[in-house]
């Protein structure tokens, strides 16, 4: 277990029922539910970012995803490209989607795999058409899309129907004393009651990998969380580290913020899956949980946008960020709640926090009025209310790659 | 209550974290120990800043930093109790 608490309240409160919450989502054809209604242009390629971003421009309430992937990779590598951007095209928060691509084979294969959720999509190719026809086609498809989109209508929904990514940037000691541990809070309250999570930063669980070992919900569980870990130990730090990685695990801010070593930060990390939640699943970048609701660890990047797209893509809708020294990410289909405890931040950052726990600190509150607010503010935001990440225009879309390509 | 000046996660935690700006050298502080409610009280021998962390005894160079109840990395210098503990005295054990 991480730290216990008397003090905090952790425990001392019933905690608040649940059963009868309800926000409002847009249910999507095969079932999952979406808190945004976003029309996206996505490019299957770096090739392709110019006609997408022509086509956003042109038909008004669209989005380009622009990126700088897409050509000349293989083996897994391809696979997590593929099955990013057929996951982000899935997500319920997306309500259909134009897919640009330079040649129609890979094009295809995203359009035919969004194409699975049953929502609107089509895919045009700039090969023997050019930029300009290419824009023009897709922009007539996307006009209406859009216009069809706009007619969609939210419907009352339960925590069930609720997928929550959690994941923290630019933490500092204050994200382990208070602002993690609120989003551990939110996740021992909504976890009986259906909602799916996910968690991930397989780097930043170094010095508390044992103790994340022992959250499984099963042995098994455990050890493929192990296995990941160890395995991302053997295959990326270890062949590519130049010295200890003190200057970037922990990251400049995070000493700035007071953190000294990977160990505390971890520790401080593994505050955000609570005291009592257990993962059921561990999973690869981008791959969609299949073992019904709870918990579920994702491999992952500790890098702030690598770790929300992939999240986003494996169909998680809307995500928990705690921030010490004020993180500023968003991503452009899962908004982004920001929530931290470190007073500087509240005065310097304000613009960048929905939520403020740092009353934690003074004992103002207690660890379950903090994590009763973050569910408040959470059905808010899935309700429909901008996130700061959102009203400020932060839409980082960053894909993993795993290797160079070929 | 007033506010504390540190925070301690776990009862036997070698390192408090100071959650207030303007901490200055010879200031008495008082802490909130997070796992058994109690309060403490230190004299902090340096200025530290909002987030950083006082050692809460005297630490021995090559001795385990205590934070959450976890081994949290090494001191690779003595540090007194009441001074600022970070990198410049503490380092992971692990990379």
């Amino acid at each position: 277990m991480a730290s216990r608490r008397k003090g905090n309240g952790g425990g001392s409160r019933p905690a608040r029922d649940l059963k009868d919450l309800t926000f409002w989502g847009y249910k999507r054809k095969n079932g999952r539910v979406g808190v945004r209604n976003h029309v996206v242009i996505l490019p299957l390629d770096d090739l392709s970012n110019a006609a997408c971003e022509a086509v956003a421009n042109n038909i008004k309430g669209t989005m380009a995803l622009p990126h700088p992937y897409g050509r000349l990779q293989f083996g897994e590598d391809l696979e997590l490209h593929f099955r990013t951007l057929i996951g982000t095209g899935s997500n319920p928060n997306v309500a259909a989607v134009v897919v640009i691509g330079i040649e129609p084979g890979w094009t295809q294969k995203i359009v035919d795999g969004i194409a699975r959720t049953g929502k609107p999509v089509a895919g045009f190719w700039i090969e023997q058409n050019g930029d300009i026809s290419t824009i023009a086609s897709a922009s007539r498809k996307a006009k209406e899309f859009v216009q069809w989109a706009s007619e969609q209508r939210r419907v009352e929904c339960r925590l069930k129907d609720m997928w929550v990514s959690v994941k923290c940037g630019e933490s500092d000691t204050t994200s382990g004393l208070a602002s993690n541990p609120t989003v551990g809070n939110f996740i021992d309250k909504v976890d009986p009651f259906g909602v799916t999570s996910c968690f991930g930063e397989t780097s930043e669980i170094t010095g508390a990998e044992m103790v994340c070992a022992t959250r499984g919900k099963t042995p098994a569980a455990g050890k493929k969380f192990l296995k990941t870990w160890k395995a991302y130990m053997d295959e990326v730090i270890e062949p590519y580290k130049t010295s200890d990685l003190s200057d970037s695990q922990p990251t400049k801010g995070n000493i700035e913020g007071g953190l000294t070593t990977i160990e505390e930060k971890a520790f401080g990390n593994l505050e955000k899956i609570g005291q009592k939640t257990r993962y059921v699943d561990v999973l690869g970048p981008a791959e969609a949980p299949s073992k019904g609701s709870g918990l579920y660890f994702m491999d992952t990047s500790s890098a702030a946008a690598e770790c929300v797209t992939l999240q986003a893509a494996a169909g998680f809708a809307v995500h928990l960020f705690p921030t010490g020294q004020g993180n500023v990410i968003g991503n452009p289909i899962e908004p982004v709640i920001k929530l931290t405890a470190n007073p500087r931040t509240v005065r310097t950052m304000g613009e960048h926090i929905d939520l403020d726990v740092s009353g934690l600190l003074r004992r103002e509150m207690t660890l379950d009025e903090a994590g009763d607010a973050l569910i408040d503010m959470t059905i808010r935001v899935c309700n429909g209310r901008l996130t700061a990440a959102e009203a400020l225009g932060h839409r980082e879309f960053v894909l993993t790659k795993l290797y160079r390509s070929a | 209550m007033a506010a504390p000046h540190f925070l301690v996660h776990n009862a036997q935690d070698t390192v408090g974290v100071v959650v207030v700006e303007g901490v200055k050298a010879g200031q008495m502080l008082t802490g909130w120990v997070m796992e058994t409610d109690a309060t403490i009280k230190l004299k902090a021998l340096d200025a530290i800043p909002l987030g950083h962390k006082l050692a809460l005894k005297a630490i021995k160079k090559g001795d385990t930093i205590l934070k959450y109840g976890h081994d949290i990395g090494k001191a690779v210098a003595a540090i007194g109790a009441g001074r600022h503990a970070h990198v410049h005295n503490v380092k992971t054990k692990r990379w």
